[in-house]
Formats: C-alpha cells, structure tokens, sequence
C-alpha cells in the first residue's frame, strides 16, 4: 500500500466519536448487581402487575443456571454482572412525563444535540420518536395522530399498563426466555423499549423510531422492543443508538420481537452507533442483541436492515422464523468495524412454511485492527416445500492489519429447497482510487465513494428519510468520527 | 506562460529505467500525438504526468501552467485541469457517474475559486453532453464502467472529458479493444471538444486514430525517448514501413 493510502487510514483511525458526550444529570439508581431485589424494584418502578414480576423473576432463575454463549468469533473480558448498574432514571421520573413541559430541560437539549427534536413544533416530520434515556421513555412523539388509526406506539412500560393482554400473549413468545443467557438476563431486568401494535388492515402512515441513549456511568441497557402487525397490516420501524465516550466498557443487551400476521409486512432498519471505543480499544460497549421475527401468518414479511457501526463487540443476528406459507424473510446488513472493534453478526432464516422466501444481503468492511464475521444460518425444516434463500456476502478490507471472516451454516431436511450463496472478499482497489483522484477527488472522497457504492444494495432498503444520513454515517465512520 | 514543458525527465520503476531523458514541449491548443512499440514507455509518460504513485522520478522537470507538476499530487493535478483518459477504465460497482462526476467537477471549481455547480445545472450539463455523445440516460443511471463494453467505456471517458473540461488531455492507447465504428464515435467527441485554448496529447500504436483526430505535430518514441519528430506524414510512414527504421 503507497504511504498516501496509509496516512489517510492512520486519519480514519484517529478521528473521534462526537456523540460522546455526557449530559450532567441526577440519576436515580439503586446499588450495583443483580438479585431478586433489584428486579423487584425495577418491577416496582415501573408500578407493574404481579404477573410481569413473576414473569421477571422465572426468567432470573433461568438465568441463573446458563453460562454466556461462546461460540462467536470475539474476544473480551469475562462480564462480570454483579459490578453493572441495572437501572437508571434522570431523578424524578416516577412517572413519565405527560407532555414537554415537565421534562427536564437538560434531556430535551440532550436530544436536540443528537439530532432529534422532540418539541411538538420542531419534530421529524413524517417520523414518530421514542426517546429512551438509560432506563425510561423520556418523550413520544406524534402519538395523538397514530392514536386515531388505532395505532399503539408507547414505551413497554406503558403497554404493560395499558395493553397488558397483547404483552401477555407475545412477550417472549418469538425469544423464549430460556433461548441463551442473554434473552433470559434482559428477560428478567428489560427497562425500557417500544411496543408497537398496527391494527387488521392498518397502513402505518410514518416511520416509526426509537432513539436509545446510555448516559449514566457503569450502567447497562436492556431493552426490550415488541412489534405485533396485525392481519394486513404495514409498519416501518427504525430504531437508532448512540453512548458517552467513557473508559470502561458498557453492556447492552436488547431483545426485539417482531409477530406479524397474516399479509402482514414489518420493515425494522438499525442505524446502531453506540460508542465504538478509543483507538487503542479501550472503552466502548458490548452489544449482545437478540432480535427475531416470526412471521406467524400466510403470506407475511419481515425485513430488518441493520447499519453496525458502533459498538466495541458486536453480537447480534436479527432473524426470522418463517411459518406462514409463502412468507419472506430478508436481512440486509452493512457492518463496519474500524480500531479494536469486533463484530460477529449475521441472521438466522428459519424455513417452515411451503413456499417461504428468504434473502440475506451482507456488507462488511473492515478497516484498522478490527475483525469482522459474518455468520448466518439458514435452515429448512421437513416441511417446508419449494422454499429459497438466496445469500450473498461481501466483505472489503481496507488495510492489511484488519480481518473479515464469513461463516454460512446450511441445514437442509427438505429436497425441494433451493439455496444459493455467494461471498467474496476484495481489498480496497488502488487502480479505482487513482481514477477517483485523476477526476479531482481526494484520497478520502475517493475511499467513502468506494466504500459507499460497496454497501448501496444495503443503503438503498432503508427508509428514505434515513437513507442519506445511513450515507453520511458509513463516510464517517470510515474517518471513526461520528456526526 | 510555460503551458507543458518537459525537461529531461528520467524516470524508473523497481529499479528499471523507463523513461531516459524525455523532452516534450506543448503549447496552449497543440495537439500532440506520441507513436512508439509496446514498452516503450508510452503509458508510463501518461502516467507519469497523471501522478501515478507507482514511479520513481528520478531527475528532471515538470513545468504545467507555469507550475511545477511534480510537486502536486493526483488530485491536484486533475484539479489544475490535467485529464487523463485511460486505456483500461476500471469498474466501480454501486457508484453513480452524476454525484461521482459533479463532486469531480466541483472539486475543480472550488481549485479555482469559482461557485459550486447545483444538482439541476449540472443534471443538464450531463444531459446535453451525453446526448452529444451519444450516450443514452439508461447508461447514465448505471454505475460506473460497470459491465460496460469497451466502446461503452471509452465514450464515458470522452464525457467526463467533456464535463471537466481540462487544459490538457491526455488519452493512453484510447483506441485499443475499438472497432472502426466506436473509434469514429469516440474521434468526433474529441474533435467536437478541441478549441484554440486546449491541449491533447495522444498516446498510439497505430495511425488509425490519427485519421480521424489530425494531430499537429507527431512524435516517434523509442526505449524512453523521442527519436523524431514531425508532422502527419511520419504517422503514415510508420504504417507503411513499422517501427523498425527508426
């Protein structure tokens, strides 16, 4: 590689995270480590009904017997689960909020910096937020509005209220608890996350988001998302995430549950930017997500587009299990690791139905020192006549210190199925950058534009109002900075 | 104003020497065509001159608009208006030749101090000139050089050409892997573009392209440098009698 090319990756390397700041704000938390108590008093603070404890409190004995699943391609320290905060609040949040005015000003400015308004009069338009800092919903945005199409879109704690027959019937029921330690850890001390419910031929008219925030030190993040699309229905969901820049490393460990129904489509996009660590790896947080769709009913779909630029570890595969005949399943992924990072994502496509469809789109690029794995599982179960997947993965590296791993596992117990994957793995090409520079672009425009038209098959899924920040945080990211 | 004087440039790669004492003077609106063998040193002279970091420079001068070339780096270069139009284009999946092209040309126009170019001017300017060229919109919304066939390529670089509008071109062997019909095309792009303000500088094996192009002056190159000069009628000879007599 000619020295040009190495001092514009030593540039990428040590451009920094921007969103990296803390908001100085009392938080109300109890004392570190996790015991039945401590999920009593989440469970009393959210004022929840006995069966939501009970619920909370079996799944902490599950977990109790389960060791960390292993098998991924990262490295990092033994979590040590008695030295993490479980929740965290801005003081005084016994209750939500019932409008602007009684939240604390510092959160609204807290926001307003990331980029997301929540005044009523500057909001995203055609976008409903929830905004999540540590533990609880701080704002939901455009509620009235979904209100009248018979749309639900609130914080789990509220659904838990106001909902509790759907929770009941489809909480943990895509995840069951006792899956792997980490479905059954968040299981049993999940704060805060959306539920959405789209009722029997109801179009969602606007994107519907949730903004995750970690401020408070040593604290971890389990959230909880659950998405029920009624029979015929549509939504699309974008959640995005961003964390202060601090030393020690902090842990997030979301489940995400996505039942749609009959003719029912969920579209779920991620734009993940979670502190990625310095450049010397330390700090940063681990990311174990559990995200999974069922696509429960005839002719239904899920797609998830996930945008992985953050995060020190990586692990998560966003899948579907597809029951209903003639249901879809797509994953489209672009994954990024730069310095220490680690990522070790990809899904899972679960072929039950007759005629079920599945598409996996992987993108990932590597740059620095870090090591990036896609691994995926596509499997066919006996009755799943005629079913496809079509995979296709792409990695690019981008110096020679860095490492991209690819990982199918095919299960086939079905003649009919057809699968095809395809995987390649280039290195940034120095014949294309010096074209771009002999038509007058930088080194670096020239390596975002390469590295942009690499993930476009990915890009282009993602909802228009978010498809050209996605852009915008691929070439950043690139530099390691964030904003 | 001294627009491109080369002043015995020698020049090596991995320790070999290619380029041996190369002289070159080009005025403002001349057009030069350099004929030569294979290893000559052809395409190292273009791209030499493009910037290409792969060569070792080891004497001589440089001298583009009064400046000296070999202290700029690719972009800089391009931005002073050097093009080059390569011999092999090379494919670049998922990247679109408008923003790709409009960011090439506004980089252009911020070197020189000039407003940028906006989305719909510069949607027209690409239009207009594509359709000059002969190059349908359906091939404008593909990426670039991708699954393009040879001719597709050449006439893409012969639009970017025409977009940036450079001082100095310079096309590398433009017309292998052409037949006569796409080499006609690509000429007549050239010839539309040509005006007393620019400078071309013709790399070739064959007279061919000459026919169309009708250079002012041709050189005859041999292991690194030019052995003769003249005008048209060299080219003619070389034809009739190859490169052996020289």
């Amino acid at each position: 590689m000619d020295t040009e090319t190495s001092q514009t990756l030593d540039k990428y390397a040590q451009d920094k995270y921007k969103y990296g700041f803390v908001t100085e704000i009392e938080s109300d938390r109890p004392k570190k480590g996790l015991d039945e108590k401590i999920i009593k008093f989440i469970s009393q603070k959210k004022n929840e009904p006995n069966w939501m404890l009970s619920w909370r409190l079996d799944c902490y004995k599950k977990w109790l017997k389960m060791s960390d699943p292993k098998w991924a391609n990262l490295k990092f320290p033994r979590i040590d689960y008695q030295d993490i905060y479980y929740y965290s609040s801005p003081k005084g949040f016994e209750n939500k909020p019932k409008d602007l005015s009684e939240v604390d000003p510092k959160l609204i400015e807290t926001y307003n910096k990331l980029g997301i308004p929540l005044e009523e009069q500057k909001v995203l338009a055609g976008v409903a937020v929830d905004a999540v800092f540590d533990s609880v919903s701080v704002a939901t945005t455009y509620k009235g509005e979904l209100e009248k199409l018979g749309i639900v879109f609130c914080s789990i704690s509220e659904a838990v209220q106001t909902h509790p027959e759907l929770v009941k019937k489809y909480l943990g029921s895509v995840i069951p608890p006792g899956d792997h330690s980490f479905s059954a850890l968040n299981s049993a001390v999940f704060t805060d996350g959306s539920f959405v419910y789209i009722p029997e031929n109801v179009k969602c008219p606007m994107e519907l988001s949730t903004y995750f925030r970690i401020n408070a030190e040593e604290t971890g993040q389990f959230e909880r998302t659950l998405i029920i699309a009624d029979k015929g229905s549509y939504v699309s969901y974008l959640e995005g995430c961003t964390a202060p820049q601090r030393d020690r490393n902090q842990l997030h460990a979301a489940n995400v549950e996505l039942i749609a129904l009959e003719n029912a489509e969920i579209k779920y996009s991620t734009v993940q930017n979670w502190y990625p660590g310095d450049e010397e790896g330390k700090g940063g947080i681990y990311n174990f997500v559990t995200k999974r769709g069922l696509c429960k009913g005839k002719n239904s779909k899920i797609s998830w587009t996930q945008v992985e630029t953050g995060s020190a570890v990586t692990w998560k595969y966003p899948s579907c299990i597809l029951k209903g005949d003639n249901s879809i399943g797509e994953f489209y992924s672009v994954a990024i690791t730069n310095n220490f990072q680690q990522a070790d994502t990809g899904t899972k496509m679960t072929h039950i139905g007759k005629n079920t469809r599945s598409k996996i789109i992987s993108k990932g690029i590597s740059l620095g020192n870090s090591q990036n794995t896609y691994r995926g599982n596509v499997s066919f179960l006996r009755k799943a006549d005629k079913a496809r997947n079509y995979t296709q993965c792409d990695s690019l590296l981008v110096g020679n210190k860095c490492g991209a791993h690819t990982i199918p596992y095919i299960d086939s117990k079905n003649n009919s199925a057809v699968v095809e994957h395809e995987a390649s793995t280039s290195k940034i090409n120095e014949d294309q950058l010096y074209y771009c520079r002999q038509r007058g672009l930088s080194h670096e425009e020239a390596v975002s534009l390469i590295v942009n038209g690499f993930c476009k098959q990915v890009l282009q899924e993602l909802p228009m109002e978010f498809a050209v920040e996605a852009q915008k945080l691929v070439s950043i990211s690139l530099e390691g900075s964030v904003g | 104003m001294i627009f491109l004087n080369i002043n015995n440039l020698n020049v090596s790669i991995e320790g070999k020497k290619i380029l041996n004492d190369f002289n070159i003077q080009i005025n403002e609106g001349e057009v030069h065509a350099i004929m030569g063998p294979n290893g000559c040193g052809k395409s190292t002279l273009a791209n030499v001159l493009a910037g290409n970091e792969d060569y070792e420079i080891n004497s001589g001068k440089v001298i583009f608009k009064d400046e000296d070339l070999l202290d700029l780096n690719i972009e800089e270069r391009a931005q002073k208006g050097l093009f080059l139009a390569f011999q092999y284009p090379v494919e670049i999946p998922g990247v679109n030749i408008t923003p790709f092209l409009q960011a090439s040309i506004n980089s252009k126009l911020k070197n020189e101090k000039k407003p940028e170019i906006d989305n719909i001017s510069f949607a027209k300017l690409l239009k207009k000139n594509a359709e000059e060229l002969g190059i349908s919109i359906d091939m404008l919304k593909r990426s670039i050089n991708t699954g393009f066939s040879g001719g597709e390529k050449k006439r893409y670089e012969i639009l970017q050409m025409s977009i940036l509008n450079p001082a100095l071109s310079i096309f590398d062997e433009t017309d292998s892997g052409l037949d006569v019909d796409a080499l006609r095309v690509v000429t007549e792009g050239i010839n539309r573009f040509k005006d007393s303000k620019k400078s071309f500088l013709i790399i070739t094996h064959y007279q061919k392209l000459l026919d169309y192009i009708h250079p002012n002056y041709v050189h005859v190159m041999r292991e690194g440098r030019i052995i003769k000069s003249g005008d048209i009628s060299l080219a003619a000879e070389i034809e009739k009698s190859g490169y052996q007599n020289f």
